[in-house]
C-alpha cells in the first residue's frame, strides 16, 4: 500500500490535489482512500490530506502515521511545528517540496528530500490557483502507478463544476508537474508497517484530578497570544501612514481579531503575529489607506519565523 | 451501476436520492453539512426533485420531518451531535407518532469540552428514544443502509423512523470506492410509499401523540413502539434477502470477521471496526485465533444473532467509542446483558474505552487489547474497564493545562496512580 500525505494551508488547494492523486490511481484500478484534515476555522492555517492506495480493500482508516510520499506546498510551513510535515518519516520517505527559506537550519529528514523549482513554475505562468493540480501531477510521477491519460482524465473529473477553462489550465499545471519529475519517476515505495514492531503502548492507570484542573477552563489570562496566527497568513494588509487620517477606529474596531491596536500618537498598529490576513480593515478603511502586499515572512522586522 | 470515489457523506446523499426522497428539512453542522450541500446542489442544477427546507434548528427540523412522514411523504434529513442533542426532545416524540423516516447522524463527540471530530455519545443518547438504529463501517454501508432503512421503516409491521450513523471525519470526510446502484433497481427496491394510515388530507384530520392520563394507554402505546421495533429484526433479515438478490451485496445483522473458530473476539462498531480486522489480519498470520464481531444493528440489538456469534468464545474485548459517565461503555452493557446466563456465553469480556473525540486506536493498542484479554482468560479473572490512555497523552494534557492555567494551577505533585504502577 502506498500512503502519502500532502500538506498545505488552507486555500491552497492541497485536499484538491489529494483527490486528483486518488481519482488518478482509481481509474488505474487501484483501491483508494482519500481525505483532508482540518479543524475549526482554517484558511491559511496549517491543513494536510492524505491518501492510501492498495491493490487489495483496505483496512486502514484515519491520519497516515507513517508516509511513503510527503508533498508540501508551502515551505514556510517548517516553520510550524504543529504542522507535523515530517511526522512518521523513514529512511524510505520522499519528501517534494518548494525550496526552503535561506535561514531554515539542515531539516531532521532521513529520507530522500527533492525540491520543486518554482522558479521553473513560474516563467510558464502558471496561475497559483492551479497548483493544486501540479502537486497531484508530480505524485503521481513519482509513485509511478498513474498514466499520463489517467492523470488528467482525474483533473477533469475532479474540477469539471468549475468549467472548461478552469480544466484545461489545471490539465496544463497538472502536466508539466508530471514532467519535472520525470528523473524521478517511480521513486516512491510501498511499506508495511506491521504492529507487532510497534513498542506495546504505555498505557496509565487514570488520574484523579482535583476539579480546579480536570474541568476544560482556561484561567490563564491571554493565552491566545501564545498562538502565532499570523502565520496562517498569505497575505498581508499595510497601512500607508501618509493616508492614514488617524480616525483610530475604524480598522481597529472591525478587526476580528483585535490585532490592530492604536499607539500613543493616535496611529493604528498592525500585530502581524497575530493578524491573519482576512483583509476586513482592507476593506474598512474610509480612506483606503492600507493596501495588500503578498506575505513576505521578514524575522528581522519582527515576524514569525 | 457505477463504482466510484465518495465520501460518506455523499454516499448519504446518494442514498437519499436513489430513495426517491421528496422532503428535506436540514438545519446545518459539522460533519453532517455536506450531505445538506450535495442535496442542494443537485436540486438547485435540476438533478434531483424533492424539496430541501432549511429549518431555524434541528428540534424544528426533525419536528418537520415527523409530520411530514406522518402524512405519507418519505422524508430524509440529517444532523450530528450537538444537533441531535438540540433535537432530543423530538427524537423522542416522533416516533410514538409512528411516522417513518430516514435521519443520517454523522457521529461526533458531544460537549463539555466541544470537539469536531467523531465518537458515539451522540447517537447513544438517542438510543432508547425508538429510532432503529443501523451503524455503519465504511461509505458503500451508508449508502445501502439508507435503502434499506426506508424499506424497513415504512414496513406496516415497524413503522418507525431510523437513524443511520456514521462516524465524522472517518467516513463523513473520507472518500472510498462506492458502488452506486441502478436507480431503477434501487426505486424497485425501496418500494412506494403508500400506507392507508398516511392518508392524510384537510379533509380527514388527524390528530397526533396525543395527550393520555393513567398508565394503562400510556404504557400500551410505549409497548407497541417496543414491539414495532422488535419487529424490525425479521423485517431487516427479509429486505436484506431481497437487497442481495438485486444487488449483490448483503446487508448485516451483525458482522463476523474471522470469528467462527476464533478464541477471541474483538466486538465493536462504526468505522473503527475497519482497524480491528487489520489487527485480526495481522495477530492471525502470527497464529492467534482471534476476530471481529461487529453488531450493524443496535436498534433492535439482535441479541440472538450476537449470542449465536459470540458463544463458546473464551474471550471477549469490547471496545466503546463512547462513555456512559458513572457506568463506562455502552456496548459492553449491551453485551454483557445479551449473552448473561445463556450456556455458553464467554466467562471472560473485557471492556475498553477507546477512540473517544476521535482519538485513534493503534495496531499496537489492539494487540495489547488481544494480550489482555488472554490473560484474563487464563486466570479467569476480568480487569477493570481500561481507558486507552498512555503516558504520553496525559504528559501533553499536563502541557496544556501549564498554560491554560498558568498560576492557577494547583502546587504540583503527583499524583497518585500517576505514570507506571
Amino acid at each position: 500500500m502506498y500512503r502519502i500525505r500532502f500538506h498545505g494551508r488552507g486555500g491552497q488547494g492541497m485536499k484538491t490535489a489529494s483527490r486528483i492523486l486518488g481519482t488518478a490511481c482509481f481509474i488505474e484500478g487501484y483501491e483508494v482512500q482519500d481525505a483532508p484534515r482540518y479543524g475549526a476555522e482554517r484558511r491559511g492555517a496549517p491543513m494536510f490530506a492524505y491518501v492510501r492506495v492498495s491493490h487489495t480493500t483496505i483496512y486502514e482508516r484515519g491520519v497516515v502515521p507513517v508516509p511513503d510520499l510527503v508533498v508540501v506546498a508551502d515551505a514556510s510551513l517548517m516553520a510550524i511545528p504543529a504542522a507535523g510535515l515530517l511526522t512518521g518519516c523513514t529512511p524510505q520517505t520522499i519528501l517534494i517540496m518548494p525550496p526552503l527559506y535561506a535561514e531554515t537550519p539542515p531539516l531532521p529528514f532521513p529520507g530522500v528530500h527533492l525540491t520543486m523549482d518554482m522558479d521553473k513554475i513560474r516563467e510558464t505562468q502558471i496561475s497559483p490557483s492551479h497548483l493544486s493540480s501540479l502537486w497531484a501531477g508530480a505524485a503521481a510521477r513519482l509513485c509511478g502507478i498513474v498514466t499520463e491519460t489517467s492523470l488528467l482524465q482525474a483533473v477533469e473529473e475532479e474540477l469539471v463544476l468549475l468549467g472548461e477553462e478552469a480544466v484545461a489550465k489545471n490539465r496544463q499545471s497538472a502536466l508539466f508537474g508530471w514532467r519535472l519529475m520525470e528523473a524521478h519517476t517511480g521513486c516512491v515505495t510501498e511499506k508495511r508497517e506491521p504492529s507487532s514492531k510497534a513498542p506495546p503502548p504505555e498505557w496509565i492507570e487514570f488520574p484523579w484530578d482535583p476539579v480546579s484542573m480536570s474541568a476544560p477552563a482556561i484561567r490563564s489570562p491571554e493565552t491566545s497570544r501564545g498562538v502565532i496566527t499570523g502565520l496562517w497568513r498569505s497575505v498581508r494588509p499595510v497601512i500607508d501612514d501618509a493616508r492614514c487620517g488617524k480616525c483610530w477606529w475604524n480598522c481597529s474596531v472591525h478587526c476580528p481579531d483585535s490585532a490592530i491596536t492604536v499607539n500613543k500618537e493616535g496611529a493604528p498598529v498592525i500585530d502581524y503575529a497575530h493578524c491573519k490576513g482576512c483583509l476586513i480593515c482592507v476593506e474598512e478603511c474610509p480612506r483606503r489607506a492600507i493596501t495588500v502586499r503578498p506575505e513576505e515572512r521578514d524575522p528581522e522586522k519582527g515576524d514569525p519565523p | 451501476m457505477r463504482r466510484r470515489l465518495l465520501t460518506g457523506n455523499q454516499a448519504a446523499a446518494w442514498g437519499a436520492r436513489l430513495s426517491g426522497m421528496e422532503y428535506a428539512p436540514f438545519f446545518p453542522i459539522t460533519p453532517q453539512t455536506e450531505i445538506m450541500e450535495t442535496l442542494a446542489g443537485w436540486i438547485d442544477r435540476g438533478e434531483l426533485t424533492g424539496r430541501l427546507v432549511t429549518l431555524d434548528s434541528e428540534h424544528s427540523m426533525v419536528t418537520a420531518a415527523g409530520a411530514a412522514a406522518a402524512t405519507g411523504v418519505r422524508v430524509f434529513t440529517a444532523t450530528s451531535s450537538q444537533g441531535l442533542l438540540h433535537a432530543m426532545e423530538m427524537i423522542y416524540t416522533v416516533p410514538g407518532w409512528r411516522a417513518p423516516f430516514v435521519m443520517v447522524n454523522v457521529s461526533r463527540g458531544i460537549a463539555s469540552p466541544i470537539t469536531l471530530e467523531p465518537d458515539h455519545n451522540d447517537i447513544m443518547a438517542a438510543r432508547d428514544s425508538g429510532f432503529l438504529q443501523i451503524h455503519c463501517a465504511t461509505c458503500q454501508e451508508v449508502l445501502d443502509a439508507i435503502l434499506l432503512a426506508y424499506r424497513i421503516a415504512e414496513h406496516p409491521r415497524v413503522r418507525l423512523p431510523v437513524l443511520v450513523n456514521m462516524d465524522g471525519f472517518y467516513l463523513s470526510f473520507t472518500r472510498e470506492p462506492v458502488i452506486i446502484p441502478d436507480a431503477a433497481l434501487a426505486t424497485r427496491f425501496v418500494g412506494a410509499f403508500t400506507d392507508d394510515d398516511t392518508q392524510f388530507t384537510p379533509r380527514t384530520p388527524t390528530s397526533l401523540g396525543v395527550a393520555v392520563l393513567g398508565g394503562t394507554p400510556y404504557s400500551y402505546f410505549r409497548y407497541q413502539a417496543h414491539q414495532a421495533s422488535l419487529n424490525a429484526l425479521e423485517i431487516f433479515e427479509e429486505s436484506a434477502e431481497e437487497f442481495h438478490t438485486l444487488f449483490n451485496r448483503r446487508p448485516l445483522l451483525i458482522e463476523e470477521f474471522y470469528s467462527e473458530d476464533a478464541d477471541i473476539v474483538f466486538v465493536m462498531i462504526g468505522s473503527f471496526a475497519t482497524k480491528a480486522k487489520n489487527a485480526v489480519m495481522e495477530l492471525r498470520a502470527e497464529g492467534w485465533k482471534i476476530g471481529l464481531v461487529r453488531p450493524c444493528l443496535l436498534r433492535p440489538l439482535p441479541i440472538h444473532a450476537i449470542f449465536k456469534a459470540l458463544t463458546g468464545k473464551k474471550g471477549v474485548a469490547v471496545i466503546d467509542q463512547n462513555l456512559a459517565a458513572g457506568r463506562g461503555g455502552v456496548l459492553h452493557g449491551e453485551i454483557t446483558g445479551a449473552l448473561y446466563g445463556r450456556p455458553g456465553a464467554p466467562p471472560t469480556i473485557t471492556s475498553f474505552i477507546g477512540g473517544l473525540g476521535g482519538r485513534d486506536i493503534s495496531g499496537a493498542e489492539f494487540r495489547e487489547m488481544a494480550v489482555v484479554t488472554h490473560h484474563a482468560m487464563e486466570r479467569g479473572e476480568t480487569p477493570p474497564p481500561r481507558l486507552l490512555f498512555t503516558q504520553a497523552e496525559l504528559a501533553s494534557v499536563r502541557k496544556m493545562q501549564a498554560t491554560a492555567l498558568g498560576s492557577h494551577a494547583l502546587p504540583t505533585k503527583t499524583q497518585k496512580g500517576e505514570g507506571h504502577e
